[in-house]
């Protein structure tokens, strides 16, 4: 190890959690970036509103496409405005993700699914 | 990235999952008053959206500002991102005190008590939101573009393009599916 690297792990020993300094992985994209997911996310919006009030479409597919609209544009907002890659260096942040969206999954799903059935076994009113 | 602080956003979007459930399990128990399609004015909501989405455009450009150390382009967009999210949070407040004048608040039914505490709870992280941006500014006015300073400025803006995200969420579930419905 040379003496210029050594004195940098030093300097990063030396620092409170927080405080050390940013990675190259870490800046933000260029305009690109922004601008692309600025363009995909107003495309995606405008869809949406436009789906939601057509009469254009068979009405029982409406909720179906206003979900994957709204996943698709997670999506972009997710790769193009936080900058989660699948690149190496943010693994762990892609896993947090994965485990966050399962509890999401759970909490809505098993609601709905556990609140119907008690719904449906209520006696009338 | 901020692992830490990306743990902290994951359990803040798993609590507004709970509240999501609330708000669909309650959605059709509205006790004889209005529902979604009657109270919801989806021009308001359009533009809404639109200020969130600029303003989390504008936060990238700054973000961007912050870390090549140009002045105009972080407190410029910093700027325009304030004014985007008041206007967004001006726009919300004048859509809650509609409600409530006509009668809509949320004491009226279970699906207007879920409809204001999950719109509200959104609201009240875009007004945090908005303070945190007025300290980013001060914090980068007073202590310059300093390492730990540009880390909170990236903190700042994963926050805000997280509220964003649950945005998305927020006018397909209620206000889309609402009116659809």
């Amino acid at each position: 190890m040379s003496e210029s690297e050594a004195g940098r792990d030093m300097q990063i020993l030396d620092t409170a959690p927080g405080d050390e300094p940013l990675g190259d992985a870490e800046h933000a994209e260029g305009l690109t970036g922004y601008i692309v997911g600025l363009a995909l996310a107003t495309l995606l919006t405008c869809v949406s509103f436009f789906i939601a009030q057509t009469t254009l479409v068979w009405t029982p597919s409406i909720p179906v496409a206003l979900t994957v609209l709204a996943v698709a544009q997670m999506g972009v907002h997710l790769v193009f405005f936080l900058h989660i890659t699948a690149g190496p260096d943010s693994v762990n942040n892609v896993m947090a993700l994965a485990f966050g969206v399962l509890i999401v999954f759970l909490i809505m799903a098993g609601s709905l699914w556990i609140m119907s059935h008690l719904n449906h076994n209520m006696m009338p009113m | 990235m901020g692992y830490g602080f990306w743990i902290f956003l994951l359990s803040d979007i798993v609590m507004f999952s709970a509240f999501f459930a609330t708000y669909a399990v309650l959605v059709d128990n509205t006790a004889g008053g209005p529902g979604g399609r009657q109270l919801f004015d989806l021009k308001n909501v359009g533009l809404e959206t639109a200020c969130l989405l600029l303003s989390s455009f504008t936060c990238g450009i700054a973000s961007i500002g912050a870390q090549q150390h140009r002045g105009s382009w972080f407190y410029g967009a910093m700027t325009v991102t304030f004014l985007f999210g008041a206007t967004f949070l001006g726009l919300e407040i004048h859509e809650f005190a509609g409600l409530v004048a006509q009668n809509a608040g949320p004491t009226r039914s279970a699906f207007l008590s879920a409809f204001f505490t999950l719109v509200g709870c959104h609201g009240l992280h875009v007004t945090v939101g908005l303070l945190w941006l007025l300290t980013m500014l001060a914090q980068v006015y007073a202590k310059g573009y300093r390492p730990d300073i540009l880390r909170r400025m990236l903190c700042f803006s994963l926050f805000w393009h997280a509220l964003d995200i649950i945005w998305v969420g927020l006018f397909t579930v209620v206000y889309l599916m609402g009116a659809a419905s």
